[in-house]
């Protein structure tokens, strides 16, 4: 049986693998984690012959408590709370994490000091990660309105963790648990997790729960060292590596760093000047723009007179052909002073073999721009500022303008930073869905094709 | 008994192998991936089932019955939501 089991734990950890490996491209996402599923599936039965097991009724009762309330849960959702519920998920896994500890720690049988000191600090990341992704959670469930900071923050939570570290230490070189002092370890860590969150906006918690489920991973990892289980050593290893770098990546996206993410939120005010943008410009590169385009069911080009300078238009008809064979719906957005004249646009996309009824002029595509996933923007400035409809102080307040910026992503290909030909600054830039792509509009167009083909 | 060395090299060996997984993956993923690696994460059930199986007395049970609860709910709420979020790249690639 003991064969069984470990040969079962080892096809459960390459599934795992395989699975987040296949999660990784858009393509073979779907089955990957089915993959994984069955991986977990299979190494949640064959737990249940370990030897020397008790507690199976209590055992099977806690599984259908949880499973059935997260399975629930995990349904009912709103695509648009999901990251909160992933921070939910996060924060039980990283809580079990700390119990298994807990556990270990009161029966107090450990085979080294080695094992000890992971148990303590799998416990400790564990117990953080359960903390923090609950106030995560609860920030964006709208729960906890506003990030909570107060001065000498900083002071105080690193002292908090201390404390946490230092009972850690009491448990390691004392070896001997008495009930208060594992109770003040956990709670000191969990105060941590908390205090850590608390002053962290909502803007920024994708990357906070992204960096809680690497930690999960790794307390998890620890925890399997201290039960002798390649299946969690396995996999929370390569979920806490993988996380550590999407967590990255994800903040690398928003355009700023990690570090930035979780302290620079000390002392900052919300004052919003009556003419200044908020927000920062948020770069993208092709591949990511090609993939999303190509997975968007509706897609809205912005062409501008910057595509007929860049003589990209040939290209852009390629792309449009690409997505259309993949059945994305593309459609062409004309604004009236598109081009240097009116219809200008309609021509040169024309002889670019557009046709003619995949164009839309203003009054006809706005009030299509809520229902589409991707707005490209190629060359075209202040006919999508927002400003001209919403601040009365702008210059070109007022103008007829598309509305890309209602749009679920907006993608736009700029040369660089400068502001249009108004010399306005553009809100478009700024906002949370736009992405830039910067670079010459035929060679990033030529790339976003590339990145189509190769999928 | 999985000891010394040997816990060091697959430690070091499944680190990498995370790190080069998610190696170039585009932006539209990072949500579903975070959620995907959430689940695995999930295996932390097995390690709850043991611990509690192993455990003895009221206050270890009452842990280990909340650390299996935890892990259950990790493991299957992470698992749906992930299935969910994936079940639109199906969608959008169909649609002819």
């Amino acid at each position: 049986m003991h064969n069984i089991i470990q040969i079962s734990y080892f096809i459960a950890a390459f599934l795992f693998i395989l699975g987040l490996k296949r999660m990784s491209s858009p393509v073979t996402a779907r089955n990957g984690i089915v993959w994984a599923g069955i991986g977990m599936l299979v190494a949640t039965l064959i737990t249940f012959f370990e030897p020397g097991m008790q507690n199976y009724l209590l055992m099977t009762t806690a599984i259908f408590v949880g499973g059935v309330a997260a399975f629930w849960s995990g349904k009912k959702v709103a695509m648009t709370d999901m990251p909160q519920m992933i921070a939910l998920y996060n924060g039980m896994g990283g809580g079990a994490a700390g119990a298994i500890a807990a556990v270990e720690l009161l029966k107090g049988e450990f085979h080294s000091q080695t094992f000890l000191t992971l148990a303590v600090l799998g416990a400790l990341i564990g117990s953080v990660s359960f903390s923090g992704s609950l106030v995560a959670f609860a920030k964006l469930q709208g729960l906890l309105r506003r990030p909570m900071r107060f001065p000498g923050q900083l002071l105080f939570n690193t002292a908090v963790f201390l404390v946490a570290i230092a009972l850690g230490a009491m448990l390691i070189i004392q070896g001997e648990f008495t009930g208060g002092i594992i109770l003040m370890f956990f709670a000191a860590a969990l105060a941590y997790g908390m205090f850590m969150a608390l002053p962290i906006g909502g803007a920024d918690m994708p990357v906070v729960i992204s960096l809680f489920n690497a930690l999960t991973g790794l307390a998890v990892a620890f925890e399997g060292f201290v039960l002798n289980n390649a299946a969690m050593i396995i996999a929370g290893t390569v979920v806490g590596s993988a996380g550590t770098l999407l967590t990255q990546l994800m903040a690398k996206a928003m355009n700023r760093s990690l570090g930035n993410v979780l302290f620079s939120s000390f002392g900052s005010s919300d004052a919003a000047g009556a003419d200044s943008v908020q927000g920062s410009m948020k770069p993208i590169d092709a591949v990511d723009a090609g993939v999303m385009m190509a997975f968007a069911e509706r897609v809205i080009i912005i062409p501008g007179y910057g595509m007929a300078v860049a003589q990209a238009q040939h290209k852009v008809h390629e792309l449009m052909e690409l997505l259309l064979a993949r059945g994305v719906d593309v459609k062409f957005a004309i604004h009236p002073v598109a081009g240097r004249m009116p219809g200008h646009m309609n021509v040169l996309l024309a002889e670019a073999n557009v046709p003619y009824d995949r164009l839309y002029d203003l009054d006809e595509i706005n009030p299509a721009f809520p229902q589409t996933d991707v707005a490209l923007v190629i060359g075209a400035n202040d006919v999508v500022n927002p400003s001209a409809r919403t601040n009365p102080d702008s210059p070109i307040y007022g103008m007829p303008i598309l509305n890309a910026d209602q749009a679920k992503n907006v993608i736009v290909i700029k040369r660089g930073q400068g502001k249009g030909f108004s010399g306005v600054e553009n809100a478009l830039f700024y906002g949370d869905n736009t992405r830039m792509l910067y670079g010459d509009g035929q060679a990033m167009i030529g790339e976003l094709i590339e990145a189509v083909k190769d999928l | 008994m999985i000891e010394g060395m040997t816990a060091l090299y697959i430690f070091m060996l499944a680190a990498v192998a995370g790190y080069e997984i998610i190696g170039r993956v585009p932006v539209i993923l990072h949500t579903p991936l975070m959620s995907g690696s959430n689940f695995v994460h999930g295996i932390v059930l097995v390690g709850a089932m043991v611990a509690l199986g192993q455990a003895s007395g009221p206050l270890e049970q009452v842990v280990g019955f909340i650390g299996v609860a935890l892990a259950a709910g990790n493991a299957v709420g992470g698992y749906v939501v992930t299935e969910r979020m994936l079940e639109m790249f199906k969608s959008s690639k169909g649609s002819k």
